[in-house]
């Protein structure tokens, strides 16, 4: 769907609004923030043309805090929301906003049918594995085990892992990265905005306030090398301090493996291809966590199909096409009528 | 042959009975629009099961379609002067609805022992004084049918399947219709299989002749007399279909593109199922994952710049309350379609009731008005979806049109309008790069914000569910703020009074009762009304289809009358919302939650006794 261009050249103070940001001091969404802004100019179409839709929760004020056009809606219907935006009208570029709780446990729905059609939308899912704004209850990607304030004696529930849910919802796009790690996070909302369809990007967000430290097992300074595996198209998989890990595919499993131990080379590891239509790899991706494994990181997939926009228009067009009634007179003549002198 | 006597009467009630795939409802409608089309006024009631297919010829499984056709219809009718019942099950259960002295056609064939003990019949009712107040035919469908398909059909079952063109050849029989508008329907249906064309086209003609030929009927046809009707060109329309081209023409008398985000519901399924026929006249219609996905995306094509709807049945609008919410906090123009039925929960899914009312005036969290219009006949479902769209554009603000199954399925007469005489709808569209714009300042006279488009220069803005400051509508929590706000959304709606037309009363300005009405009980209230009349009574109606607001003058017209009462399918909500309203009238209420409209008689009987006191 075209959207149109911007004709000046625009800057991120372009869509600073003049709302005073609320989010406490040292919340991951303040860098969430930032990379939108920062890349929204990139993008190149013009302001009005950028749409931010959000839910309920701490993430969801972010429409507040981008000058676009921008919807704060209820408690999990952001992408319902977006939904109509975009088939209303398709000539926007449509983001959405959502946190864990929003996206998958009451707009948990909404959730699995946006990236079950395709819609073109650029969806963020801030995980932080906590209700924030209600002051910390748990969410449906809370640790099993872990005390919060409606499980004082460990979470019983197992846990969503996001990118299991999207590439069974038969999501075509989804990418993680990390909210203390501008670069990378930049690179994956550029690469979500270029995709044409859902694109889900899972942002590992700290809530320094209920769940401080929630993703520090792979996000911490100690353990990142060691336990983030950046994937990059048709590169082979390889992650560690001295990049002398990699992730090998044997059997029907995945395994690490240390390149230059037992005879492995770099020859032997799983090259990273995002546009496979198979699932197989990419779900065993999205699953890899620690201590067995490092966490995949960057475009796990991205899968190019028609997206429920593209189609929707182009039926549209057909139908006209073929159809003999053209306006309301033509319609309520049709069929069956008689006069009455 | 035998010669029938003509006779002339101004209307006939018929229902067709039979298991669910009998064709009941086919049969019905070749017979309504064979009389529309012979000039005959009509309106039309499906009575069909909750059940897809139930059991075969059980109580469960029975379908019927009633036909009123006449002189002047107000609606499908009350008892029936002739019942066709394809099998015990639907007679059993539909001789309550057969006036006395009625006619009651029966397949024959169908009288076996365990098909009669199935519908629960103890002994043959032909053998005992079951019929005695009734003219009973027993016709042999069955096998007639088959003897006149033999030389198509060699298999029963193919031949049985069209027994019910045979009933219906009978029907055209008695009341003297021709039959060339269903043999058109046939050619046109079954194009691809002359055969089926065939072997129907002979058994109407074998249902026709066997009346004409023998003496199963009484010794008269009937002629049904010509509608007496303003000029122009007609069609037949159920009020689902007319609530689907309301909103389609209202758009494009916006000229904006109609967004309709449903979720199939019984029974307003029909209305998703008719828009989306529509994608040529621009109609954006999403089938969504559920009730709230639905109005969400709904909401969400309204900021976008859409004529934005969504259409449902009651549990949806529950579903659907803390979005209607967020279209009054946001001021977004929508359209919410509820197609009434019994209710609590599942309820009663294909029978009809009036019982959403204190859900669409009240149903939500906090202090929030929606504009509420009612439909009150099959045909100004049209007018009411139009009105609702224009009320809800031009406001901005939710606006709830209330239906219900009664008007939703039924059909009617619908004068064909011109677009060109429908009036103009004007939405306050802000203007691009207006650098006095903001998204809360309102017109101070109808309290009307602006509507500003994303893609519009210059107007960024954001809104959401949280309370607004007045004007900027930046977010706020300031107490006074607040009260100004909802101060503000309540004296809104209360200001579309000042552009809708009076209340009207049907009848005398002094007369001893007044009846009032509400949405789909119109055609009758009007009848009882109107008999009444005729009868020597001073008895007047007002019907309402502005609900809220009322129109203005609604209090000068309760307060003329000493005797109010008000009916309505449910247990009183309309007349506990006039109470609330009129606290110093008195109002009697006449109430009825059977899953049925009103009948005129029982009507008649609460009018005569409150006028007797």
């Amino acid at each position: 769907m075209s959207i149109e261009h911007s004709q000046t050249k625009l800057t991120k103070a372009d869509f600073v609004s003049d709302q005073m940001v609320k989010w406490c001091p040292g919340c991951g969404d303040h860098a969430i923030l930032a990379s939108v802004l920062g890349i929204f100019p990139e993008i190149g179409y013009k302001k009005e043309n950028f749409c931010v839709v959000s839910g309920i929760g701490c993430s969801s004020r972010f429409p507040y805090y981008v000058n676009t056009y921008g919807f704060h809606g209820i408690h999990g219907r952001a992408a319902a929301i977006a939904t109509g935006v975009k088939i209303a009208n398709p000539h926007l570029s449509v983001w959405i906003n959502s946190g864990d709780g929003d996206a998958t446990a009451i707009g948990g729905n909404h959730f699995i049918h946006v990236i079950r059609r395709n819609m073109d939308v650029n969806y963020i899912l801030f995980n932080n594995r906590i209700y924030g704004l209600t002051k910390g209850q748990y969410s449906p990607t809370t640790k099993q085990g872990q005390i919060t304030k409606t499980s004082p004696y460990g979470v019983i529930d197992y846990p969503f892992n996001p990118g299991e849910l999207v590439i069974g919802a038969r999501g075509n796009f989804f990418a993680r990265a990390i909210d203390n790690s501008p670069k990378t996070l930049g690179e994956v909302c550029r690469a979500m905005a270029a995709f044409d369809g859902a694109a889900i990007v899972e942002v590992l967000q700290n809530c320094v306030i209920f769940n401080d430290k929630t993703h520090r097992e792979v996000t911490d300074r100690e353990f990142r090398e060691e336990r983030q595996l950046w994937l990059e198209q048709d590169k082979p998989m390889i992650f560690g301090k001295a990049k002398d890990k990699g992730i090998m595919l044997k059997g029907n499993s995945l395994e690490v493996v240390e390149i230059g131990k037992d005879g492995v080379t770099e020859k032997d590891l799983l090259v990273h291809d995002a546009t496979t239509e198979n699932t197989g790899i990419h779900m065993m991706l999205a699953q890899m966590a620690p201590p067995a494994f490092p966490m995949a990181f960057g475009v796990i997939r991205a899968v190019k199909k028609p997206t429920y926009n593209q189609l929707f228009e182009q039926q549209m067009l057909e139908v006209k096409a073929g159809s003999k009634i053209q306006c309301m007179d033509d319609l309520l003549n049709s069929g069956e009528t008689w006069e009455i002198k | 042959m035998t010669t029938k006597k003509l006779i002339e009467k101004e209307d006939v009630v018929v229902k067709f009975v039979g298991d669910s795939g009998d064709g009941m409802q086919l049969t019905g409608t070749l017979f309504s629009d064979t009389s529309a089309l012979d000039g005959n006024d009509i309106a039309t009631f499906p009575d069909y099961p909750a059940e897809i297919r139930a059991p075969h010829n059980t109580i469960a499984g029975v379908s019927g379609f009633q036909v009123h056709i006449g002189k002047r219809i107000f609606s499908s009718g009350d008892k029936c002067d002739v019942l066709v019942a394809m099998n015990p099950a639907s007679l059993s259960s539909n001789l309550k609805w057969v006036k006395r002295g009625g006619i009651v056609i029966v397949d024959a064939d169908t009288f076996t022992q365990d098909v009669l003990e199935k519908a629960g019949y103890k002994s043959d009712p032909f053998t005992d004084d079951s019929f005695s107040s009734y003219t009973v035919i027993k016709a042999p469908m069955t096998s007639m049918t088959a003897e006149a398909v033999k030389d198509i059909f060699t298999d029963k079952k193919s031949a049985e399947r069209s027994r019910n063109m045979f009933a219906l050849g009978m029907i055209f029989f008695l009341f003297n219709k021709e039959l060339d508008h269903t043999d058109s329907y046939l050619e046109k249906k079954f194009k691809k299989n002359p055969d089926i064309v065939n072997a129907n086209k002979a058994v109407v003609r074998a249902g026709y002749n066997y009346c004409e030929n023998t003496d199963v009927l009484p010794q008269h046809q009937v002629n049904v007399q010509e509608a007496v009707m303003p000029k122009g060109k007609y069609r037949n329309i159920t009020g689902n279909i007319a609530t689907a081209w309301g909103l389609l023409a209202a758009a494009e008398k916006a000229n904006l593109p109609l967004f309709l985000g449903s979720y199939p519901i019984t029974p307003a399924t029909e209305i998703l199922v008719e828009i989306t026929k529509h994608k040529a006249l621009g109609a954006r219609v999403f089938q969504a994952e559920d009730e709230i996905a639905g109005i969400c995306s709904a909401i969400g094509a309204s900021f976008a710049g859409a004529m934005a709807c969504t259409s449902t049945s009651g549990p949806g609008l529950s579903l659907k309350a803390e979005a209607i919410g967020l279209a009054v906090m946001t001021e977004l123009p929508l359209v919410i379609v509820n197609v009434q039925r019994g209710g609590p929960s599942t309820g009663l899914p294909t029978k009809t009731e009036q019982s959403d009312l204190y859900q669409a005036l009240f149903g939500r969290n906090g202090e929030a008005p929606c504009i509420v219009v009612a439909a009150s006949t099959p045909s100004n479902c049209f007018y009411w979806a139009f009105e609702a769209s224009r009320l809800a554009l031009e406001h901005m603000t939710p606006t709830i049109l209330l239906t219900d199954g009664y008007l939703g399925n039924g059909s009617q007469l619908f004068r064909i309008p011109r677009m060109a005489d429908l009036p103009k709808i004007n939405p306050p569209f802000a203007t691009p790069n207006d650098t006095t714009y903001a998204p809360y300042k309102r017109d101070p006279e109808t309290l009307v914000r602006q509507w500003a488009i994303p893609g519009m220069e210059g107007l960024r803005h954001r809104i959401g569910g949280l309370e607004k400051l007045d004007g900027k509508g930046s977010v706020s929590s300031d107490s006074a703020n607040h009260e100004l706000m909802s101060k503000f959304r309540n004296e809104k709606v209360q200001r579309v009074a000042d552009t809708i037309p009076n209340q009207v009363v049907y009848g005398d300005e002094d007369a001893d009762l007044l009846v009032v009405g509400w949405g789909g009980t119109e055609g009758n209230l009007k009848l009882a009304v109107e008999e009444m009349r005729e009868e020597g009574h001073k008895i007047a109606l007002t019907h309402f289809n502005y609900i809220m607001p009322l129109p203005k003058n609604t209090g000068d017209i309760l307060k003329k009358y000493k005797k109010i009462v008000v009916c309505e399918l449910n247990m009183g909500q309309f007349v506990n919302y006039l109470r609330m309203n009129f606290q110093t009238l008195a109002f009697q209420q006449y109430n009825k939650i059977q899953g049925l409209p009103f009948e005129v008689t029982e009507l008649k009987e609460k009018f005569n006794q409150i006028l007797g006191e």
